[in-house]
């Protein structure tokens, strides 16, 4: 059990609806641990992408408490949230590369954001983007990297800000078996370097090869196996 | 920082995922062409998109048409301002054929008497092949003037305040064929006429510019819509909202520029195109009267400067909308939290 006051993220009793629909989320509770690793699963429709968006603060919770890096997503201020935001890596299921960039310039884009020198990130994106086996890819658009590449570019662009968590929707939803298994081996070398890992999937075979916690949603009820 | 970098790109460097099977190159092999890095970076804002360069020439077109109205407006305030003050400064003394034929002697005594009223700058007489000059629009080059009792006329060029009423008391005491016509009707009516004109551009002035405004604000926002996309990721990896809207109200500011730049630099093109061919206009009685009444339909610097800030009031639109879409984008990120 982790401690609440360890937790980088700690839900309690959180519940979401969309306007004035149904819960798609009911008195969810749990915490992430500094440099855990979980999977969240379910089947489609579930509320896997929803628990995703509350996690980085793409949206709010209708009842219950959330925190994040001990701040409490309903009393955030607006001035704080990107800041916040900053400290939580995401890989999107559709990738979200900005198709008018380079390879180079998409993984960079966060540390751009702030107004950093490329001077100053050149070395390490070159080093991230080789590590992701993207070196020689460095230069191209989006529109001639197959799925699998979009894919790690797109989590080389979540870690390039070293964030303390990492959030990734079905990171192996849109690539071959092999390329899954050395994403997952990616995301676990990560969180061997200390960073929290939150996948969503419902690769089951996926979450075979690495044993994790896991935590399962089941039309917006959350059980957790650890 | 340094030492948590160093030890982070020495762990990176230590797990490189293999290349794909098959990559591998024979030796001697040569080496695959990398594409090569562009040589600005690409800019945060996609530049180049179809809705972005028909907002381009429509900003152009709406630009020249408001340049044109602003230069319409500039020249009939001038002209009214020009007609106004030419009246104002000048009166004109009327002498009839004397009956003893000596018309001469009247018109210099009309010059005397004028010349000696306080205020009263110059009184020149109108030569008669002058006059003709003034009546051959209506009659023709070859009237004769005996068979018309046709009055002689003195221009007489007034500083203000000067005293019109003791002038008309002395040439009527003094000059009996002499009145005194201080176009006081004319004056009334080309006021008014003027008035109305520049009422009348500067409604339509005002109706341009609102179309401008009205046309660039949705063009933009049309332009933009594409954008939500751009907008959402930049949002989730951390930019601020200023920084977002920064870029964006920059891109279109650029962009406004050029348009409207465009546009302006198409209307100055065509006012000093106007003012070339109004040089070589021909002398036919027609064009004269134009040209009195129109003067030479040459723009001023006003209408220039009008022209210049037409096209940095729609740059700037342009500028504000893009970034007053972007932060109400964002704000809709924000509150699609629930």
């Amino acid at each position: 059990m982790i401690d609440p006051s360890e937790s980088v993220i700690r839900f309690e009793n959180v519940g979401l609806r969309y306007g004035l629909g149904p819960e798609v989320l009911r008195d969810v509770s749990f915490s992430i641990a500094p440099g855990s690793f979980q999977y969240v699963t379910g089947p489609s429709g579930a509320g896997k992408t929803s628990l995703l968006r509350l996690l980085f603060l793409s949206l709010r919770p209708t009842r219950g408490i959330l925190q994040i890096f001990g701040q409490d997503a309903a009393t955030i201020r607006r001035d704080k949230v990107q800041s916040t935001r900053r400290r939580i890596g995401i890989v999107f299921q559709d990738f979200r590369l900005l198709e008018h960039l380079t390879t180079f310039e998409n993984v960079a884009l966060p540390l751009r954001v702030l107004g950093t020198e490329e001077s100053s990130y050149r070395r390490d994106v070159s080093e991230l983007l080789d590590w992701v086996g993207l070196g020689e890819k460095m230069w191209v658009y989006p529109q001639v990297l197959s799925g699998g590449e979009k894919q790690r570019a797109a989590i080389a662009r979540a870690l390039i800000t070293r964030p303390e968590i990492l959030l990734a929707d079905e990171p192996t939803g849109n690539v071959d078996p092999p390329l899954a298994r050395r994403l997952l081996r990616l995301f676990i070398e990560l969180n061997r370097l200390g960073t929290s890992v939150v996948i969503a999937t419902h690769d089951l075979g996926l979450m075979d090869q690495y044993d994790a916690r896991r935590l399962i949603l089941e039309a917006g009820h959350l059980a957790i196996h650890d | 920082m340094t030492e948590i970098r160093s030890a982070f790109a020495v762990r990176i460097r230590s797990i490189r995922i293999p290349l794909r099977r098959g990559q591998a190159r024979a030796p001697g092999e040569r080496e695959p062409e990398l594409p090569r890095r562009p040589m600005q970076p690409n800019p945060i804002v996609p530049p180049r998109t179809v809705a972005r360069r028909a907002l381009l020439a429509l900003v152009a077109i709406m630009s020249f048409l408001a340049c044109l109205s602003v230069a319409a407006v500039s020249i009939v305030s001038e002209r009214a301002y020009d007609w106004r003050n030419q009246i104002a400064e000048e009166v004109t003394i009327q002498v009839k054929p004397a009956s003893d034929g000596d018309t001469d002697a009247l018109v210099a005594r009309a010059v005397d008497v004028a010349l000696q009223v306080p205020g009263i700058r110059s009184a020149v007489p109108i030569s008669e092949a002058d006059a003709a000059k003034l009546l051959e629009p209506w009659l023709g080059r070859d009237f004769d003037r005996s068979e018309l009792p046709v009055p002689r006329l003195i221009a007489v060029r007034i500083a203000p305040g000067a005293d019109i009423a003791a002038l008309s008391r002395r040439l009527h005491e003094e000059v009996p064929n002499a009145s005194l016509d201080d176009h006081s009707l004319w004056m009334k009516r080309l006021s008014s006429m003027a008035n109305v004109m520049m009422m009348l551009g500067l409604a339509i002035l005002l109706l341009v510019m609102v179309a401008t405004a009205l046309c660039v604000v949705f063009a933009t926002r049309g332009a933009m819509a594409g954008s939500r996309d751009v907008i959402e990721v930049l949002h989730f990896i951390g930019a601020e909202d200023s920084y977002v809207a920064r870029e964006y109200q920059r891109h279109f500011l650029v962009l406004g520029l050029k348009g409207a730049g465009i546009g302006g630099a198409l209307a100055a093109g065509s006012f000093l195109a106007t003012g070339l061919v109004a040089r070589f206009q021909g002398s036919t009685p027609e064009e004269a009267q134009l040209r009195t009444l129109f003067g030479s339909l040459i723009v001023g610097p006003p209408g220039y400067l009008g022209a210049l800030a037409t096209v940095l009031v729609t740059a700037g639109i342009i500028a504000v909308t893009a970034r007053w879409t972007v932060t109400r984008t964002l704000k809709e990120l924000e509150h699609s939290s629930g």
